[in-house]
């Protein structure tokens, strides 16, 4: 099957020649569900990820086969238009400024984590996660929704299609990465609950198992994790579920079995190792915000003219680069989603 | 050899003592070695230069309470000897604190100094951790023989309990760089506390002592 090339990747790709596309194998995959179709959706443009039009990935559809617990994958392949720029984009200022988004490298994604569950360095959670069990997990949806319901992680995951999505991530603390998300619609998930027009929140909590996560014997934050979001931020397509990462099975320490990932939002918004979405009709009391509310708030939407109020958000260090980069507002997402805070203030809904 | 305080260990002791110097000088130069080792195998983890800033910053404040420890030690101990240390203790604070300042310069800002004047006027954990490096310049210039002596031992005393306010700026600047886990900076003010508390306690037995 053909990439299907957005009118912008095409052009930097056209500017390369195709040369430079570099094939490379793809990973094989344990399915979460039953058969699960990974497919490169077409409500992602290619330009989300590539504020510059200097990279683009496009991944082939990749069926994969086999029941719980099988490592069948079928073929694939993800071609990295890495490093290709643009006689305009080659100059050296701009490379300087590192305005290119490349994938962060696998291992890097997977050892350098903020999950005080595991421990609040970031090398922690690789180390104290290799035990956590996310099987079985169940999931609950209820609240404000006509189907409340717990369901097997297998069963919550079914009727939907997991797809890959290349989001940059943005961290509260300064530095960022782009990863190789697999995961479901967060709206489609809601969506089957079949959401009351009273709810208005979506409240989302991490498994509370001290037993497991040795962080939650501290007091360091209170636990369970809570996370929240605005229905309409919620229904956003860029919303998802995500359940893998670079084609493989969701690390623990990157929050297996089940995480949110909103791209346009500090990470910390999106909260891993879900048990429980909750539709409410009030705004949830979120942990990062009941903890610091001067520091982090509800929004806390990436925007590089709100400071921390101990340091600058203007810049970031994408992990993998020397020179830090300049913050995009919204994380670069601003054409999906800033209509989404048309009169709202950011400065004081930060 | 310090001039300021008490006598020296007797001189037949100072044959294992000669050792010791140089053993610590080499001990207190692993972190750096460490460092060194692992940034020339890339394996400073996926954010290097945090990753420096932090090892360079916890070994300066590491260096600051074991050298502020020094005359506690020896009071509590009566071992006179380790104040032959103290100076070298206390350059090697200097020399992790100088690291994590350039740390912060060259590496993670790259030398943009209208960021770095910004960030040190407008962010209080940077201004104090600014601070207390240059309190210590002073410290480092004057911990010689030749300036004990020009400054006169009183007057070096003084000045040298600038040590005092570094070691404490750099706690608090810990204390305000950490997002949450505040465990191990409330830990080292503990600390801190505690060899200043007992200087104090001191002085003040010494003072009813004599009347």
């Amino acid at each position: 099957m053909k990439p299907r090339a957005t009118a912008r990747g095409f052009v930097a790709m056209s500017v390369c020649g195709g040369t430079i596309l570099a094939s490379r194998p793809y990973y094989s995959v344990r399915p979460t569900g039953a058969n699960m179709l990974i497919r490169r959706p077409p409500d992602i443009l290619s330009s989300e990820i590539t504020d510059e039009a200097l990279y683009v990935s496009r991944r082939r559809f990749i069926e994969l086969a086999g029941g719980i617990g099988a490592t069948i994958a079928a073929g694939g392949a993800l071609t990295t238009l890495a490093g290709c720029v643009n006689g305009e984009a080659a100059s050296s200022s701009e490379e300087e400024q590192g305005v290119e988004d490349k994938l962060t490298p696998y291992e890097d994604v997977t050892t350098y984590n903020n999950f005080y569950e595991f421990g609040t360095g970031k090398a922690e959670p690789a180390r104290n996660a290799r035990a956590f069990r996310t099987r079985p997990w169940t999931v609950r949806i209820d609240g404000l929704v006509a189907k409340p319901a717990d369901y097997h992680l297998e069963d919550f995951l079914r009727p939907h299609t997991a797809e890959e999505r290349v989001y940059r991530l943005r961290c509260v603390e300064g530095w960022s990465m782009v990863i190789p998300w697999l995961g479901i619609p967060l709206k489609d998930v809601l969506a089957r609950a079949e959401p009351l027009p009273s709810a208005k929140y979506v409240e989302m909590t991490t498994l509370l198992d001290p037993a497991q996560m040795p962080g939650q014997r501290s007091r360091i934050l209170p636990w369970p994790y809570v996370e929240g979001l605005r229905m309409d931020e919620a229904m956003h397509p860029l919303s998802i579920l995500a359940t893998g990462l670079y084609g493989k099975e969701l690390p623990n320490q990157n929050g297996a079995p089940l995480r949110l990932v909103v791209p346009w939002k500090y990470g910390f918004k999106s909260v891993k190792s879900i048990v429980r979405f909750r539709l409410t009709e009030a705004e949830p009391p979120t942990t990062w915000n009941v903890v610091a509310p001067n520091e982090y708030g509800f929004y806390a939407n990436v925007n590089p003219t709100v400071d921390h109020p101990r340091w600058s958000q203007a810049r970031e260090r994408r992990i993998g680069e020397f020179r830090r980069r300049e913050t995009l507002m919204f994380n670069g997402y601003a054409d999906q989603v800033a209509r989404l805070y048309t009169g709202l203030d950011l400065r004081r809904y930060f | 050899m310090d001039t300021t305080g008490p006598p020296q260990g007797k001189p037949r002791r100072r044959g294992a003592n000669r050792l010791i110097k140089p053993a610590i000088f080499l001990a207190a130069l692993l972190p750096f070695a460490f460092l060194a080792w692992d940034a020339a195998k890339g394996d400073l983890g996926a954010n290097p230069i945090e990753e420096v800033e932090h090892r360079t910053g916890r070994w300066a404040l590491y260096f600051l309470l074991i050298t502020l420890a020094v005359s506690p030690i020896r009071r509590l101990g009566g071992w006179n000897a380790v104040i032959r240390l103290r100076r070298m203790l206390g350059l090697f604070a200097f020399f992790y604190a100088t690291l994590h300042v350039s740390a912060f310069i060259g590496l993670d800002m790259f030398f943009d100094w209208g960021d770095i004047v910004a960030d040190v006027i407008e962010r209080p954990w940077i201004t104090i951790g600014m601070l207390s490096w240059l309190l210590l310049v002073p410290l480092a210039i004057t911990s010689t023989k030749g300036w004990i002596r020009r400054l006169g031992g009183r007057r070096w005393n003084l000045l040298h309990r600038l040590a005092y306010v570094a070691a404490s700026g750099g706690t608090i600047h810990y204390y305000l760089a950490v997002k949450q886990d505040v465990s191990r900076p409330v830990l080292f003010g503990a600390i801190l506390v505690l060899l200043l508390g007992v200087r104090i306690a001191w002085r003040f037995a010494d003072a009813m002592k004599a009347r």
